[in-house]
């Protein structure tokens, strides 16, 4: 189930990138995809009948959901916002220099 | 036109990829016994195969009790120092991309309620946070989520006080952190001939004091993420030298 | 799996749409934080709460704040 949402989701976010034409809108379409793609990513360890990987007084021996997907999307979020901010401040220098952030004018205003 | 167009197309792909599902395991049926992952919940990489129970293993290979930190932190330590360095490279774009603007300040009353609050508010986010990473190899957190609590903190000091700047010394805090980092690696090379080898001894699963230098090497994460973070914050909110 | 999950995916994908089809770039970010929010919840469903906290503190305040702080940079809202 939760491999149709984030498939879903993926397919909204491939959507904005082709039919919006602000460039902000962009950024969030690509955000989206971001989000879809950790979900989809934690969603291929989930084990039926496990527990979260942490030894603690309620599962003191192993009986775990696989936790190396966690591990690697656990870093991959954080990262999202670095990139997510990069591509901010890029929005705020094309806005600089061509006064618009549509993607038609932005092209006819460079011939 | 353009709108039905890409809907097609995202119609398209969303197929493509709902046809590649049949590619991988079943949702919920995965058999762990096969994937690599079997002997980082047995800490068994090295060979032993021991049973580990809560607070009563010791010496084990990696001695935290959570088992997603033990492999960001130690099985996979090198993949994280990667990380980190992207996270830095994007913060330094950051700054090298607004630095040439014309910017203007947005200048707006702060919010009496938010003003009042933050005196209160503000050292228990900030503790909070420390809390998390401290925690990193018992509960869920660590360094990643509590750097990022930090940088919040410092996002509702930057609203609520029009004045606030964040003091060149974050960037200090951030760089020094990571020299931490990479000479705890270098400890490890020179100790045991692995880079980011886990050379403490790591004592009881479940204890704060445990699992070598696991934590350490978190507290040193969640300082240098949360000045990165905050840094990036600044940058958007500083004001232009023209 | 249960009814809240099919629930909550459909709220997300429902926020996914809202968040690329608004008018108004801010509804656009809200509709973003709410989608991360979401998100949360099936993290923890999938009985991953390193993620989960990671993704509530990243997803629904940072993000948001960065965006909103870049629209604020670029003059308001646009068409």
């Amino acid at each position: 189930m939760i491999y149709y949402i984030s498939i879903i989701l993926i397919g909204i976010g491939v959507y904005g990138l082709l039919s919006q034409k602000n460039l902000f809108k962009h950024l969030i379409s690509l955000a989206l995809i971001d989000t879809a793609i950790n979900l989809f990513i934690v969603s291929t360890g989930y084990i039926n009948g496990k527990e979260a990987p942490i030894y603690s007084e309620f599962t003191p021996i192993a009986n775990f959901v696989d936790p190396l997907p966690q591990a690697l999307v656990l870093t991959a979020i954080v990262i999202g916002v670095g990139v997510l901010a990069l591509g901010a401040a890029m929005l705020i220098k094309i806005k600089e220099k061509y006064g618009t952030l549509n993607v038609e004018e932005i092209r006819r205003g460079d011939k | 036109m353009r709108r039905f167009l890409s809907a097609l197309i995202a119609l398209g792909l969303i197929i493509i990829l709902l046809e590649f599902l049949n590619l991988i395991p079943d949702f919920g049926n995965v058999d762990l016994s096969k994937r690599v992952s079997n002997s980082f919940i047995n800490k068994s990489v090295d060979g032993n195969n021991e049973t580990i129970e809560f607070k009563k293993s010791k010496d084990l290979e990696d001695g935290s009790a959570n088992v997603v930190t033990s492999i960001v932190v130690n099985y996979r330590s090198f993949d994280t120092l990667g990380e980190v360095t992207v996270l830095f490279t994007a913060a330094l774009g950051v700054g090298l991309i607004l630095k040439g603007l014309r910017r203007k300040r947005f200048y707006r009353e702060p919010n009496f309620i938010l003003k009042t609050a933050n005196g209160i508010l503000l050292p228990l986010i900030f503790l909070f946070g420390a809390y998390i990473f401290i925690h990193g190899h018992l509960t869920p957190g660590g360094g990643f989520p509590g750097g990022t609590i930090i940088a919040a903190g410092i996002l509702v000091l930057y609203l609520s006080n029009e004045k606030f700047e964040l003091s060149h010394r974050a960037k200090i805090l951030e760089s020094g952190m990571g020299t931490v980092y990479v000479l705890f690696g270098l400890v490890g090379l020179i100790l045991s001939g692995i880079f980011l080898r886990n050379f403490l001894p790591t004592g009881v699963i479940g204890e704060l004091f445990s699992a070598g230098i696991v934590p350490l090497i978190y507290v040193a994460i969640g300082f240098k993420v949360g000045a990165e973070l905050s840094n990036l914050i600044s940058e958007f909110q500083k004001e232009g030298q023209q | 799996m249960t009814a809240a999950t099919i629930f909550v995916g459909i709220l997300m994908v429902i926020s996914g749409i809202l968040a690329i089809e608004s008018k108004k770039l801010l509804d656009s970010f809200i509709f973003l934080s709410l989608l991360s929010l979401l998100s949360v919840f099936l993290f923890i469903v999938l009985k991953a709460p390193d993620v989960a906290i990671t993704e509530a503190s990243v997803g629904a305040g940072l993000v948001t704040a960065v965006l909103i702080l870049a629209l604020r940079k670029i003059g308001g809202d646009e068409k």
